[in-house]
């Protein structure tokens, strides 16, 4: 990692609106690195939200670093670190941004280790004047990484269907909720956005044919297609890991059941032959099970299914209600939403122990989806009346909401990682 | 809620019921009784478009207009929480609906499916096909004819009342009647 090493962001989408968001981030991690993200120089100067506070607020909203205040010390090159000054700080990060003759921006950046006087990451980067967010996003990846061992989620996105009124959009945002877009919007409903593992295509529910209908829409043409638009209702895409298929659920037979289909919406396959309500499938990371949401024990609980079909073995036995199961990166755990007692939970379920954690305190938490580094978990919750995202690290101890300035956000899904 | 589900044993029953035809034409003569409007001679099948009128106004109309056979005034039917079956209570308007179906061949109706808030927003769109399935399923039996009918859930996506409590909720968990 020595040296400067050149990226340039590719083009991404335009069109970004500036949302503000209330940001509120409560709980901490076990153990917290302390580190200090410095103001980079010439950051003022560069239109939009200073790209060390993008970096900043990434890595605090993880739970896993302490954000030391500079207090006054401004180095933006190694030379001008003197490390006596920065005691009890473990990482310190530093750079500049300059705009380019071309327009253009060109941002640096280090990684230092401040016990041992070391460069851990030198980065410069090249990129349109509208990408800093972006790169900011790419910076914390890219320390989160050398000081967790894990892969960072900072650059992925998500998707959610944002209501006001009659008035539904389609939208994809930063991890951290900025940069809103709006990729569908329309006076019908929207439900049930799923990304395509390539990160290049989102499957949702629109009603704009007066009932429930699957399609796809590319983000890359924005070209929109009907994957299912058969009587009844045509519902809860899934990818699966390949992209080659989809699990759907349709109603044309009677109820809801489970589907199988093409990504071309060819080859039609049905699953599930209950006569109760089977719905929101979801893929195994390995593509070999379904879990999915079924009434057939009298109540909504999660059940699991080989991909072709056979005995559904039922997975939940908490009280109440259990719905929209969802599982985790490394295939161990699912994470779904628990209703009991008028409320709804984010609870997390190991496959081996069996053993159920409720990750967060109740209220009206719905449809969690993981990172893609099995981290962190989105979902969506309420506060004073409107749907909001929040999120929840997935040991339960970080607990983070966001609130955008307008409209009811629901049906919230985290996007894969997208391949450089 | 196991308080609500008990209650409700009866009304599954019927579901039972409604869901075997044979069962069903048995008991038909001694589940007479539809809609006292229903019977009434009254104002041919006007507009109905919206299905939200309030049923006091329809009946009005109804005992006005004495004519050929009159469209049921009740044009919803409510639900128990996560319960799917047509009521007890509300066999007779959704007979009426059907006789007045079998009457007016050329008429057709869209049974609209809708569930409160309470569930995943697939679970409850799957709850609302189902509701309207149902009703669609006594409507046959009661003389409608299946090309006469179309079904379609909104589940939780059109609440008719928004507030988040159960006066709100109880008026969500409805299929509607609409007519073309």
């Amino acid at each position: 990692m020595r040296g400067w090493l050149g990226l340039i962001l590719g083009a991404c989408m335009t069109m970004s609106a500036h949302a503000t968001l209330d940001i509120e981030i409560t709980g901490a991690g076990e153990h917290q690195t302390p580190i200090s993200v410095v103001r980079f120089g010439g950051e003022e100067r560069i239109a939009g939200q200073p790209i060390s506070s993008v970096v900043s607020n990434d890595l605090l909203r993880t739970g896993l670093f302490k954000l030391i205040d500079p207090a006054g010390k401004a180095p933006h090159e190694p030379g001008e670190v003197r490390y006596v000054e920065w005691a009890g700080v473990e990482a310190l990060v530093i750079g500049s941004v300059r705009q380019l003759d071309d327009g253009r921006v060109e941002v640096r950046f280090r990684l230092l280790d401040a016990v041992r006087h070391a460069e851990l990451i030198a980065l410069a980067v090249t990129a349109k004047s509208d990408q800093v967010r972006a790169i900011g996003h790419r910076i914390a990846d890219l320390v989160y990484e050398k000081l967790t061992g894990s892969a960072g989620v900072f650059s992925t996105r998500i998707a959610y269907v944002n209501r006001e009124g009659r008035h539904y959009r389609l939208v994809m945002a930063d991890s951290d909720g900025y940069g809103e877009q709006t990729l569908w919007s329309q006076n019908e409903p929207i439900m049930s956005p799923a990304w395509s593992p390539d990160g290049k295509q989102i499957a949702y529910v629109s009603f704009e044919r007066g009932h429930a209908t699957v399609f796809v829409q590319s983000l890359v043409t924005q070209k929109r297609t009907v994957l299912a638009d058969f009587s009844g209702s045509n519902s809860a895409p899934a990818w699966s890991p390949d992209g080659r298929q989809l699990a759907i659920v349709l109603t044309r037979d009677g109820s809801s059941q489970l589907y199988l289909v093409r990504a071309d919406g060819s080859d039609l396959r049905r699953i599930t032959f209950s006569e109760t309500i089977d719905t929101e499938p979801t893929f195994s990371p390995d593509g070999k099970m379904l879990l999915f949401t079924s009434d057939r024990g009298g109540k909504a609980q999660i059940y699991g299914v080989a991909v072709e079909g056979g005995f559904a073995e039922r997975l939940t036995f908490e009280g109440g209600n259990n719905f929209s199961p969802r599982f985790s990166p490394d295939g161990k755990s699912f994470v779904y939403s628990h209703f009991n007692g008028g409320t709804f939970y984010i609870a997390v379920q190991d496959f081996e122990s069996k053993q159920v954690q409720i990750l967060t305190p109740g209220g009206w938490e719905k449809k969690p989806s993981f990172a893609p580094n099995g981290k962190l978990i989105l979902f969506a919750t309420e506060s004073q009346g409107r749907g909001i995202l929040a999120t929840v690290s997935s040991d339960g101890r970080v607990k983070q909401k966001m609130v955008a300035q307008r409209g009811d956000i629901r049906e919230p899904v985290w996007g894969p990682f997208l391949k450089q | 809620m196991k308080k609500l589900i008990l209650s409700l044993v009866l009304a599954n029953l019927l579901a039972a019921c409604a869901s075997d035809p044979a069962k069903e034409a048995a008991q038909e003569p001694a589940t007479t009784a539809p809609a006292a409007t229903a019977t009434e001679p009254a104002a041919a099948p006007a507009e109905t478009t919206a299905a939200s009128q309030a049923p006091a106004a329809t009946e009005s109309t109804a005992a006005a207009a004495p004519e050929a056979a009159a469209m049921p005034g009740e044009v919803s039917v409510h639900f128990p929480f996560d319960v799917d079956a047509v009521q007890p209570e509300d066999r007779a308007t959704v007979q009426a609906h059907g006789k007045y179906l079998s009457e007016n061949r050329g008429s057709k109706v869209r049974l609209e499916g809708n569930a409160d808030e309470r569930g995943s927003s697939e679970y409850n769109l799957a709850l609302g096909q189902r509701r309207a399935n149902n009703v669609k399923k006594l409507l046959i039996l009661s003389g409608a004819k299946e090309s006469q009918i179309t079904t379609v859930s909104y589940g939780e996506e059109k609440p008719r009342a928004t507030g988040h409590d159960e006066a709100s909720w109880a008026q969500n968990r409805r299929v509607d009647f609409v007519y073309k």
